[in-house]
Order: C-alpha cells, then sequence, then structure tokens
C-alpha cells in the first residue's frame, strides 16, 4: 500500500464531524430565551480537529519557514536584529498581558507609567519635545506625521499647500502616506553621490511645498552631506521636514534629529528597537514632534501629574490632536518590549548599537566592493547597497543571487530597493551578527559571484534546498485561490 | 523587427489602421517583454472618448503596475475580452491577437505624428538595452 | 570612541573582532565611519539610564507590572471593543514558535511557507465565520479596519460622503474621521429610526452588534443602501457569528471586525488585529497584504503574497492604503484558536456569553431603580440606565474590589454598558447585582 502523507493538509482537510479540540465548563447560570430562531445561524461550518493535530500542524508548517533565531537576515532597512528572549517575558507578566484597555487609570498607573517613560526616552533620543506611542506600526506613523504637519499648516491658515516632496530612493510607505493625507507627491532625484539633488529640492521648494519626507541615512544607506542645507532649505519656504526614522540604528546615539532639523518622525520599534517581526508585525510606530507639533500628536498623549511629589499618570486627548489612530492607545504590548530594550542598552548600550551596525556593514562593503557593483563608493552606514548589473552581463540577476542565498541557509537581502538602483540588492548585518556569521556571508556571497560564472543555472533554477521552489505568482495573480471553502 | 503595417509611440504602444476606419491599439513587444508576465488588465469602457496621451487604463505584472496612453483621440467602440480573461495573450502575441482597444479616431493628423517602425527601432535602440 | 562599561549580550562583537574589522576598513577609529555627521551635532548628550542587567530590568518591569490590577484578581464587566474571552493553551504555545514570532514578512515565499499558509488559513477561517468570499491577511486593529472600508467603498464607488450609524463605537468613528478627512471625503450621522441616503453616498457604516450591545436591522438596512447605491460596510463581533447570522447572509459588502476576542489578550489595548473580507468583486480595491495559493517548479502546491499590484511598495501613491507591517503574529494566533476551538468551541462561547449576559441583565432588571433602556436583542453587552451616575457606580465597584463597566451617560442618561463573557462566573455577577443594589442612591 502506498499512501502519501502530506503534512501541508489545511485545517480543512484535516476536520472530521465530532472532533474537539478544547472543552469549556457547563453553564452556571439558568439557560436564558433564546433570541428570534430567525437571527441564529444554522451554518456555521469550521473545521474540527484535536488539539494535537493543530499542534502538529502548526508546528511542523513553522518548519518551513526561516526566522531570526534560525537564520541569518541581511535584510537592508528591515533590522532584522535578535529579539531578546526577556523582552518577552516582561510582555507577558499579567499586570502588563490581562488589562483591559478601559480600565480605571487607577488601576493601571504601572501600565502608563511605562508607556509615559517611553514617550520621555524617545524624545530625548531624537532630541524633540514630545511624543505619542499610539500609532501601530511605521507606516501609521508616517500618517500620523503628516497630519500633523497639514494641522500645522492650517492652524496658521495656510491653505494653499499641497505638494509633499519625496526622494526618489523613499519607501513606497511614505508617497502613499502623503496621497493618504489628500497631498501630491513631487520626487526629488538624488545625485551621483547618492546624496539628495541639492539644486532640485532648492527649485521644488516654493509657497505650496507642505514639507519633505526623508529617510535618515537613506535607503541607499547614506548619511546625506547635505542635511543641514536640505533643512533649512524647507524651512526658509515654510515647509516642515519628516523623518522616516526606519533607519534609526545607525543614529542611535550618534546624532539627534531634533538637533538636525526634522520637526517630526517616527520610529520602527519592531526595526531598530528589537520588538520581533512576527511574519509580518504586530509593529509599533511612535511619532515623535518638536515643540510647534507637539499639540497635534495623534491621541492619546499620556500625561503625568505631580501632586505633593506623587505622580499620576492619565491618557490625555488634547482638542487640537489630530485625532485617534487607533480604537484605544496604540500596541502597548510592543510598548513594554522596546522599553525593557533600551532600558537593558542605555546610553553606552546604543552607542554600541549604533557603532557595530556600522561596522559591519562596511566590513561587508570593503570585502565585497570586488565582487559587486557599488554604486557609491563611499562610507556606508549600517547597510549598504550593492548593484548585480555586472552579473546580469551573464543573465544572471539580483533575484537568482538573492534565491541562492537560501542554498546556504541565508535569507536573501533586499531586492530591487531603492528603486534608482539597478539589480539592488541592500545588506544590513545588524550588530546582533557575530563576526564569524559575518565572515561566512562575505565568503558565501564571493562564492555565489564564481557560481554565476561557472555555472548560472545554479542560481536561476534556485533555491533547490527548500519545501517550494520557485512560485508561480503569475499564476496566483492570474487565477487568485485565496482560501479554502467547507460547506458541511 | 517592427511591422511596417502600423505606427508606434514613445510609450511603447502601436496602433493600426483596420476595418471601418477604426484603430486598433495595443502594446509593441519591447513592452511586454519588459513588464514581464501579465497577470491583469484595465481597459476602459465602450463609449469612452479619450485624448492623445491620456491614461487610457493599465497593465499589471507579477511586481509592477504600467499606465497605457491613448496615442490618438478618439472613442472606444471595443475592448479585447480575450485579452481581459486571459492576460497572458499580450505577452503570446502583442501585436495581433493581444490587441487593446479599437479606437474611431477624432483627429486623424494625430495618426500621421506617430513614429514609423524604422523611427521606434531607433527609439529602442537609444535606450540602450 | 568605544563604550566604556558593560558589553552587551546582544553584541557578539568582542574588542578583538572590532579592532580587526577597524583594521581591514584602514580607519583608525569608529567614529572616521560617522565623518559625514556634522561635527557640532554628533555625540549629543543623552539623559539615558546606564546599561542594566536582565535581573535589574525584571525587578523594575515587576515592580510596574504589580501596580496593575488584572481582571484576573477583580472581576471585570468592561467591553465596548475589547473582551475578556478564554484563551486555550494552545495559541501561546504556537505563537512562541520562534519559526513564526521572529520571521520577516514572506516576500520571499520559498523561506515563509509557514508564514504564508498560516494566514492563507486565516484568510480561509474569517471568511467561513464572515460568510464572505475573500479576506486579507489582517488590518491594525478594528478601527482601522473600519476606516480602511469606508475609504474603499469611496473608491469603488467613486463617491465622496459617507454615512455613519450613530449607534457604532465613538473611538471607531474618531478614528475613521482621522483617516477619511484628509482625503476631502465627508462623514454625516443618521440614525437607525430614519435612514436617509443621497446619491453622493459611498457606504453606510454600521456595527452589529452595535458599540452599545444591540442587533442592528441588518436586512432592512441593506436594503435602503443597496437601492441607494451605496455599499453595506458592516463592523461586527467575531464570537456573536458563532450564534447570530453573519452579515454576509443579508448581502454585507465589506465586514470587518476586531479579531482581539479571537484568542488575543487584553494587553490594555494590542497589538490586537483588523479582520477585514470583502465580495470577489471587489478584491482589486480590498488594502492589506493578500496570499494565494500556486503551484511550484515541480508543480507542488505552495503559497505567495499574490495581487501585490494592490499596495505601497508597488503602487506608492496609488496604493489601495499605505499600509506595510500589520499583525500577521496575531493572525497566528486566531489561527490557532479558531483551529482548536472549532465549529463546536466557538458556538459554545458564544452561547455561554449570551446566556451569562442576559442573566446578568435580568437580574439587574430586577433591582429597583435601574432598567434596561433599549429593546431589541443584545449579545454580550448591554446598556443598564442607573439611579445614580455611572461614575459614582463605578467609584463604588472600585472600593469593593470589582471594576464595572463603561460610562455611556453622553448617549443614555446615567447609562452604563456592561460587558459579560464566559470568562465572568455566576458568583462575581452575583456580586455585581448585589453591589447595584447597594449602591442605588446618591452619596
Amino acid at each position: 500500500m502506498n499512501i502519501e502523507y502530506n503534512e501541508r493538509r489545511t485545517l480543512a482537510q484535516r476536520s472530521l464531524k465530532g472532533k474537539i479540540g478544547t472543552t469549556l465548563p457547563k453553564l452556571d447560570v439558568p439557560a436564558q430565551d433564546m433570541p428570534d430562531a430567525e437571527d441564529i445561524r444554522t451554518d456555521l461550518f469550521l473545521p474540527e480537529v484535536s488539539e494535537g493535530e493543530v499542534v502538529r500542524y502548526m508546528t511542523s508548517i513553522s518548519q518551513m519557514n526561516f526566522s531570526i533565531d534560525t537564520n541569518y537576515y541581511p535584510l537592508g532597512s528591515c533590522t532584522m536584529k535578535y529579539n531578546p528572549k526577556v523582552n518577552e517575558e516582561m510582555a507577558n507578566l499579567p499586570g502588563f498581558a490581562n488589562i483591559h484597555p478601559r480600565q480605571p487609570k487607577s488601576t493601571v498607573q504601572g501600565a502608563l507609567e511605562l508607556a509615559y517613560n517611553l514617550q520621555v526616552i524617545l524624545a530625548e533620543i531624537v532630541g524633540m519635545s514630545g511624543c505619542s506611542l499610539s500609532t501601530m506600526a511605521g507606516a501609521q506613523g508616517e500618517l500620523a506625521g503628516m497630519l500633523m504637519i497639514r494641522a500645522y499648516h492650517v492652524s496658521r491658515g495656510d491653505y494653499k499647500r499641497k505638494y509633499v516632496l519625496i526622494p526618489d530612493s523613499a519607501h513606497g510607505t511614505n508617497p502613499a502616506s502623503a496621497a493618504m493625507c489628500g497631498y501630491e507627491v513631487v520626487t526629488i532625484p538624488s545625485d551621483t553621490a547618492g546624496n539628495m539633488d541639492i539644486d532640485a529640492l532648492r527649485t521644488a521648494c516654493n509657497e505650496e511645498t507642505v514639507g519633505l519626507m526623508l529617510t535618515l541615512p537613506n535607503t541607499l544607506g547614506l548619511f546625506d552631506n547635505n542635511i543641514l542645507e536640505i533643512c533649512k532649505l524647507v524651512h526658509d519656504c515654510g515647509g516642515l521636514v519628516y523623518g522616516d526614522g526606519a533607519n534609526m540604528n545607525a543614529m542611535l546615539g550618534r546624532t539627534k534629529l531634533g538637533d538636525l532639523g526634522f520637526d517630526v518622525m517616527h520610529f520602527n520599534l519592531h526595526k531598530t528597537f528589537s520588538t520581533p517581526h512576527g511574519g509580518g508585525g504586530p509593529g509599533s510606530g511612535p511619532v515623535c514632534a518638536r515643540d510647534i507639533l507637539v499639540p497635534f500628536l495623534p491621541s492619546p498623549v499620556i500625561r503625568r501629574d505631580t501632586d505633593e511629589e506623587l505622580d499620576s499618570y492619565s491618557l490625555d486627548e488634547p482638542d487640537t490632536s489630530i485625532g485617534k489612530t487607533s480604537a484605544f492607545h496604540g500596541n502597548f504590548g510592543m510598548l513594554v518590549r522596546a522599553y525593557t530594550y533600551i532600558n537593558l542598552l542605555g546610553a553606552n548600550g546604543l552607542l554600541e548599537v549604533s557603532e557595530n551596525a556600522v561596522l559591519n556593514a562596511n566590513y561587508i562593503l570593503a570585502n565585497l566592493k570586488d565582487y559587486y557593483n557599488l554604486p557609491y563608493d563611499r562610507v556606508c552606514m549600517h547597510e549598504v547597497v550593492f548593484s548585480a548589473k555586472n552579473q546580469k552581463q551573464q543573465s544572471v540577476s539580483a533575484l537568482d543571487i538573492a534565491k541562492r542565498l537560501i542554498d546556504y541557509g541565508i535569507h536573501p537581502p533586499t531586492m530591487y530597493f531603492p528603486l534608482i538602483v539597478e539589480e539592488a540588492l541592500m545588506i544590513e548585518p545588524t550588530e546582533t551578527e557575530s563576526k564569524e556569521t559575518i565572515d561566512k556571508f562575505i565568503q558565501v556571497m564571493q562564492i555565489i559571484a564564481q557560481e554565476v560564472l561557472d555555472d548560472p543555472l545554479l542560481l536561476k533554477n534556485a533555491p533547490h534546498s527548500t519545501p517550494n521552489t520557485r512560485l508561480d505568482e503569475a499564476k496566483a495573480a492570474r487565477n487568485p485561490d485565496l482560501r479554502w471553502h467547507l460547506s458541511s | 523587427m517592427y511591422p511596417n503595417d502600423r505606427k508606434y509611440s514613445k510609450e511603447h504602444e502601436w496602433a493600426k489602421q483596420d476595418i471601418n476606419e477604426s484603430l486598433l491599439v495595443g502594446i509593441t513587444d519591447y513592452a511586454q517583454e519588459h513588464l514581464g508576465d501579465i497577470v491583469y488588465l484595465d481597459l476602459p469602457n465602450v463609449g469612452s472618448m479619450l485624448s492623445k496621451m491620456q491614461k487610457l487604463g493599465e497593465i499589471e505584472s507579477v511586481k509592477s503596475v504600467s499606465d497605457i496612453f491613448s496615442p490618438v483621440s478618439g472613442e472606444v467602440i471595443e475592448i479585447n475580452n480575450i485579452a481581459l480573461d486571459s492576460p497572458e495573450l499580450v505577452n503570446a502575441d502583442p501585436h495581433n491577437s493581444g490587441w487593446l482597444v479599437r479606437i474611431i479616431v477624432s483627429n486623424a493628423s494625430e495618426f500621421d505624428e506617430l513614429l514609423t517602425a524604422d523611427e521606434y527601432q531607433s527609439f529602442l535602440d537609444s535606450l540602450g538595452s | 570612541m568605544t563604550p566604556e562599561t558593560r558589553h552587551s549580550p546582544y553584541v557578539p562583537n568582542t574588542e578583538t573582532d572590532r579592532d580587526q574589522i577597524i583594521k581591514r576598513l584602514g580607519v583608525s577609529s569608529t567614529d572616521e565611519l560617522f565623518q559625514d555627521i556634522p561635527k557640532e551635532h554628533y555625540l549629543p548628550k543623552l539623559n539615558l539610564n546606564e546599561p542594566l542587567s536582565e535581573l535589574e530590568i525584571t525587578r523594575e518591569l515587576q515592580r510596574l507590572s504589580m501596580l496593575n490590577d488584572t481582571p484576573d484578581t477583580m472581576p471585570c464587566f468592561l467591553g465596548g471593543g475589547a473582551y475578556r474571552h478564554f484563551i486555550p493553551s494552545i495559541v501561546k504555545h504556537v505563537i512562541n514558535r520562534a519559526e513564526f514570532a521572529t520571521a520577516y514578512t514572506p516576500y520571499q515565499p520559498e523561506v515563509s511557507q509557514g508564514t504564508l499558509q498560516t494566514i492563507y488559513e486565516f484568510q480561509s477561517l474569517i471568511c467561513q465565520l464572515f460568510e464572505m468570499d475573500i479576506a486579507n491577511s489582517g488590518m491594525y486593529d478594528g478601527a482601522t479596519a473600519i476606516a480602511e472600508a469606508a475609504l474603499m467603498a469611496c473608491r469603488i464607488t467613486k463617491k465622496d460622503r459617507i454615512a455613519v450609524l450613530n449607534t457604532i463605537s465613538p473611538a471607531y468613528t474618531s478614528v475613521i474621521r482621522t483617516y477619511v478627512e484628509p482625503q476631502g471625503l465627508e462623514i454625516y450621522s443618521v440614525d437607525p429610526s430614519d435612514i436617509k441616503l443621497d446619491e453622493r453616498t459611498a457606504c453606510i457604516l454600521v456595527q452589529h452588534p452595535n458599540f452599545y450591545g444591540y442587533l442592528e436591522d441588518l436586512k432592512n438596512i441593506a436594503k435602503i443602501a443597496h437601492e441607494n447605491g451605496t455599499l453595506l460596510v458592516t463592523s461586527t463581533d467575531p464570537i456573536f457569528l458563532g450564534m447570530f447570522n453573519a452579515p454576509g447572509k443579508y448581502g454585507a459588502d465589506i465586514v470587518v471586525a476586531e479579531g482581539q476576542p479571537l484568542g488575543v489578550p487584553l494587553s490594555y489595548g494590542g497589538p490586537y488585529v483588523g479582520l477585514f473580507t470583502c465580495k470577489s468583486e471587489f478584491v482589486r480595491q480590498m488594502p492589506g497584504r493578500i496570499v494565494g495559493k500556486t503551484t511550484d517548479t515541480k508543480q507542488r502546491e505552495g503559497y505567495v503574497l499574490t495581487l501585490q499590484t494592490r499596495e505601497q511598495h508597488i503602487r506608492r501613491e496609488r496604493a489601495t492604503s499605505n499600509i506595510c507591517t500589520s499583525e500577521a503574529l496575531i493572525g497566528t494566533a486566531v489561527v490557532a484558536y479558531i483551529g482548536s476551538m472549532g465549529r463546536v468551541g466557538i458556538r459554545h462561547v458564544a452561547e455561554m456569553a449570551y446566556h451569562k449576559a442576559h442573566y446578568a441583565a435580568s437580574m439587574i432588571s430586577q433591582i429597583p431603580g435601574y432598567s434596561l433602556p433599549f429593546g431589541g436583542t443584545f449579545f454580550k453587552e448591554f446598556v443598564v440606565s442607573c439611579p445614580v451616575s455611572p461614575e459614582k457606580l463605578n467609584d463604588y465597584f472600585l472600593e469593593n474590589g470589582l471594576i464595572g463597566g463603561i460610562d455611556v451617560s453622553d448617549r443614555v442618561k446615567d447609562g452604563l454598558l456592561i460587558a459579560v463573557t464566559e470568562m465572568n462566573t455566576k458568583e462575581e455577577i452575583d456580586r455585581l447585582v448585589s453591589l447595584m443594589t447597594e449602591c442605588r442612591s446618591s452619596k
């Protein structure tokens, strides 16, 4: 007998009437009148699977994933650093994990104190005056920050501003967020040194400019040489400067965005501050702002009142705020993790992070620049962008190189971003990788560069070692199969 | 290389005079190759009035979206429903069965302004890859 | 400058490693690598603590956590969008798998099949529960889900007004406003007793059961909406759907919900997950990530992110939404929850919550001075009109070791919104009733 036992069967395929996965107590109150029969559901079709089967299923499929705890991720602009386990322990303390968001403030002073302290810490790190923790991801932080700039202009009766300046290297969320504010995007090109084209910026700044959205270091991994002038140009025409904090890992302790002229910015706690990536969230995107924008921060903001040396904390929703961005107060569970992490590090720890992040990235740059085209031959920050354009001459693309890395147990780097670099491969080692791992990565990249010449098919058909080889994305888009169906 | 029976635009569309004084419009082989596997077409409604260089629709591949621009002004009298159902047709046969829309031209001189096959080829050569 | 003091356990580079790297780079120190930073702004004073050890931070965090009262120690009747429901132990066990918790977003499908298959299950389970055609992989929460649903309806219909039933959560209304007004879209409020829609109205937003716990007349609202060329957007409760008909059955076009009741800890408001479903004809306008099934080069089944041209990384300013990172791990918790609870478990939870809530309402309505102002059917929440202000009542509860309900006196005179779930024992409910009986006169 030849039985094929497919571990990838879905819950629907494993379902059998009569199996149960949990038990619940009997009703301890008298049964009440049921609602009208016409409102009662008679067609609830969900799988029926035992607990052990669910565990085996989900555990087995999880093993098809790469993850930071099992693999190295040189993913540019994602800061895939190690997630300290004490963060998880603290977030799971019942006093944090089990409190209801609408509890009276007297019953949650510990949570509010933690959140307040985090507001202060984040503002201090970037040299700004205020912070809101209610935005639930970086993109939402961007939306809030741009809405704050909008509110600022409106508060001054300035309704003519409608263009947001965004560099051509920007992450897609930047123009998407600007559009969600009702603004139009003007793209500013980069120059050959990888800086913003300062003349193009100067030309673009006028009385219709809302402001500039800028990532620093930029998405090429470079610290813009003209940052002070950039901020000044935007301010001179009456605009404000928004900072996308995705690359803050390079800046921790090194410089404060507020000192450089930024007016508002967001952090990605799931990047810089080590909260786990979860396969695509949860994240958290707190917003920090300088004094003129603080009144507009998204609600609520945590407030501290001191009465006879006793501090008490509360949730504040100022009238001037742009409004709420979440039903409650943001992703508190991620705030606990980030707070734990930053306290573990302290000021010196933050400096150690940026130092090693930048050292590691430059080490990779130095060791691979003879193997892959380096579009900008200058000191990089925490990430380095290479181009696979030389390999493209052998008909091997950045995609093929990325997929081949998988066969060596390494997650692909970021590919085809930023858009301004042809066949881009963006590599960010972070500070949590050892020199041994990075040396191995360098060696593998060098081997792959040779494979391009010796045996390109090995790359074009990669990966060979995974549960699935390359998947037909065209088919998935042309004939979408987005769910299974269960009708009994 | 590119057929002489029609004219071309720098946005990589072709326009071919067809029956009953209509114009068939599609994208060139260069365009379909650079787009990769086409997965979706967004075409205008029949009866839409378009002006030259106005966006007439979108072509989606797995990882990109490209606008299609009308090479001439006119009214859309037919769209290629077969290609709508099977967008891969545009990859397979972009110059014939992968046509996109049929237009009744409102300004005949606009067709003359388009590029010949040779001019389009020179344009492609100047692009490099 | 090399930070002195202790070396972090999360930075493997030793002094030797650093020296070797610096030497290889041909610089004299790391500071040289930061030369692009304007000198006057380099190495600013940072007013933060000294590094702490794990032991020290644990003590501090435990101190803070113990300043909080939890429903484990104090019976709690709070609802209003977040609920204390039973979480089977399998959920935590599954989401603590390193391969789920520390994985990246599944842009590289060959190394992300665990995450992708889990999301496909999530999409399927939510569609089954909601009786809708398709679902995405989740939004941030229930509030942003309904806000994005409103934006989606405006894109589909190309209309610019949004009708909002005045019985939806005030917090949801606030978030909707934050999202829609900057795009020049208008919200207007509608009372359930008198729904009038104009020809510019893209959608009507309904919460069912509503913020006050009661069912709306979805069949009738759907009729009015569709006759007007308006889409019906409904926000629902996922546990409610274990017992009551799903909005999909009434022809709702977009159905969203807060997913927290499905195995997600209360966590002071987040992280949660926004559930988002719609009719299949609207798929290209749906925001968020979507997973689809396909085959690989060896014809084996596998999963990928699909229809990505809707999203910000491709369409940029023309994207359906700016959303990037969402709540994937919370979605994984939902899969583990629904997978283990199953058809029987979810129905059981719903019925327990229903009976307990109705028992509580019945007992409370018999206390002189207290009444139930709303007629109609409710699920696990209801409003009580009290003889004293809700503020006084809640203070009295707290003094006596119980967390009461939500003050809704802006809507109902001295109104208190009480939620009861399967987690509230008969003893807790009886205690609530006796405290309410004691607190009947203004003190």
